[in-house]
């Protein structure tokens, strides 16, 4: 699922009223804010990419391929963030975050760099830019709160923009998804059939269906929980000042 | 609140036996009688703190299982197994056993109540999430319609592996059943009803996927014949034998009707040898059973299912360990949760 990661990753002085939070020691917050400072300058090169790209050609078709190599490198990257959930430095759930993470990396890899015909789709755009803007607010976040310095602005984009973001990333990613398809049942790609000496089969056509299905219930509970806890951290606004 | 009781708040005399020379109005107390300070115990809601229920001229030794039956009779929605009553509205249950004179209240008791949701006996879960497998995978067995080709049709494979596999797994599911039925002490009555859905979708899910394959027509069997299946067979057998083996031992570790908690030594019997190395040898013969299933059938998606099992089992075992250890100073230090020496 795109868009921005559910508010329960806090950084280590977030900006839910702090609970007992053993942050991460004085080395790990600053590999976590090289770490997020590398992502953030990741996706802005990813983002001006594709400006550069649609300004040169005038069209926003075929852009996926001025950032291809970009977006893969700094979206793989992402799996550092279960380690970093698992190794505890980040307070968030490594289920969730493995989740999350794996949904994007699925897309980039298993989807659209392996069915070479959907790369040409407008879809494909739809849901890169979605991450883009999801990815640079949610980095620069992430970034300023372990320097104890948010700006009530970013704190804001990031917990507003999803409205927009979140249902715009679904709807790309749902529509790639279903026009690689017609190319995953003709070629059979990664799918496996009877007989063999493991007697084991799998259809990844029909494993595709089944993930789109599974957006139905999983999409509203990410959303919902996005919503929640706007609640939290922006119903507090009055009480706390400006800049964190 | 009567004269004794309150006596008893404000010179905190233990509550047994000793007659009050009484400065109350009262009429004395019988010579021949003990005075029995009566407790009052207040329920409240762990969450809202609101007053749910007053229980007066409770008697000192009443268990909270017998609180729970009394506030059970003021609110019929909430059965005593769904109750759980604490001491502190975050803490931890208190046990049914536990005597409410025992416990650090003074004379009028406050506890905490949660619900903890509607609730299913283990038994019956047990036996349906064991049950399905084994009625599913003969489905599967037997070819009924609508799940391979028509052609096949309650046809029956040509391979004798897939005869020996339909008898061991169906052993397999009936063993757990009789089991449920004549041989578990379950320390716990009820689980919550939610379970029951995960459960089976876990087994009878597994249960279906795998004998799909076991059981398809364009089944290959074993690459290594009649040598891979033999030690398969043996592997499986002797792991079914020790898994009952430990299930005997346990259940005669612990009086019928009882919940007590001991530690499991090694008896005459020498498939209970390994107590000596493992904690939780009941999952370790699982998982060799479920090894032998693999092997025999030489299936992926059987793997997966012992992968699965045997991660959830470890994680079990674990914990099994970790209570034996903090409760029992002299538990013997060789012992591994789940795999000697290993895990």
């Amino acid at each position: 699922m795109s868009a921005a990661a559910p508010g329960t990753s806090k950084a280590a002085h977030g900006d839910v009223a702090g609970k007992k939070k053993k942050g991460p020691g004085a080395l790990a917050t600053a590999y976590l804010v090289i770490y997020n400072v590398v992502m953030t300058a990741g996706w802005l090169v990813i983002a001006v990419g594709l400006v550069r790209a649609y300004l040169a050609r005038g069209s926003y078709h075929g852009l996926y391929y001025s950032i291809e190599k970009p977006l893969k490198f700094f979206q793989t990257g992402a799996l550092l963030e279960i380690v970093h959930c698992a190794v505890g430095i980040v307070p968030s759930s490594v289920v969730l975050t493995g989740f999350q993470v794996m949904s994007r990396v699925f897309l980039t890899w298993a989807v659209t760099h392996s069915v070479r015909e959907v790369q040409s789709e407008d879809s494909v755009l739809l849901f890169v830019s979605a991450w883009t803007i999801t990815e640079i607010i949610r980095y620069s976040f992430y970034t300023f709160s372990l320097l104890n310095h948010l700006p009530y602005l970013i704190k804001w984009a990031r917990y507003t923009f999803f409205f927009a973001l979140y249902p715009m990333g679904v709807t790309g990613e749902l529509l790639t998804i279903y026009a690689a398809l017609p190319f995953v049942q003709k070629t059979g790609l990664y799918s496996v059939t009877l007989p063999n000496k493991y007697n084991f089969s799998f259809d990844y056509y029909s494993f595709l269906i089944i993930v789109m299905i599974s957006y139905i219930p999983l999409f509203p509970q990410l959303y919902f929980h996005m919503i929640r806890q706007r609640k939290k951290v922006l119903g507090h606004a009055e009480d706390y000042s400006k800049v964190e | 609140m009567d004269a004794l009781a309150l006596e008893a708040t404000s010179t905190k005399k233990p509550a047994n036996g000793v007659p009050a020379p009484a400065p109350a109005k009262r009429k004395p107390a019988k010579k021949t009688k003990k005075a029995v300070v009566f407790f009052e115990v207040e329920i409240l809601d762990a969450k809202t703190k609101d007053k749910l229920c007053f229980l007066d001229k409770v008697e000192p030794n009443a268990t909270i299982g017998e609180i729970k039956s009394m506030f059970h009779k003021s609110h019929p929605q909430w059965y005593p197994t769904r109750q759980s009553i604490r001491l502190d509205a975050k803490g931890k249950s208190l046990k049914d056993e536990d005597v409410l004179q025992h416990l650090p209240v003074g004379t009028t008791a406050t506890f905490y109540f949660r619900d903890l949701g509607a609730q299913i006996s283990w038994v019956t879960v047990f036996l349906t999430e064991y049950t399905g497998p084994l009625v599913l995978y003969l489905m599967f067995y037997f070819r009924v319609p609508f799940i391979y080709a028509s052609k096949y049709d309650f046809s029956t494979s040509k391979h004798w592996v897939v005869h020996l596999a339909c008898m061991c797994h169906s052993f397999h599911f009936l063993k757990r059943n009789l089991e449920t039925l004549f041989v578990h002490r379950f320390s716990h009555g009820t689980m919550p009803l939610r379970n029951i859905f995960k459960n089976c979708t876990y087994y009878w899910g597994f249960a279906a996927w795998m004998a799909y394959y076991i059981n398809h027509p364009l089944y290959t069997p074993p690459i290594y014949g009649e040598q891979q299946i033999r030690l398969a067979l043996i592997l499986f057998l002797f792991c079914q034998i020790g898994n009952f083996s430990i299930h005997i031992a346990l259940r005669n570790l612990r009086p019928p009707g009882s919940k007590t908690r001991k530690i499991p030594y090694p008896t005459k019997n020498p498939f209970t040898w390994i107590f000596v190395l493992v904690s939780c040898p009941n999952y370790t013969y699982e998982l060799g059973s479920w090894l032998g299933f693999t092997l025999m059938t030489q299936c992926l998606p059987v793997a997966f299912f012992t992968l699965v099992g045997f991660i959830q089992m470890t994680v079990w075992a674990k914990g099994k360990h970790r209570s034996y250890l903090k409760e029992f100073r002299d538990y013997p230090p060789l012992r591994s949760p789940i795999l000697p020496f290993i895990l």
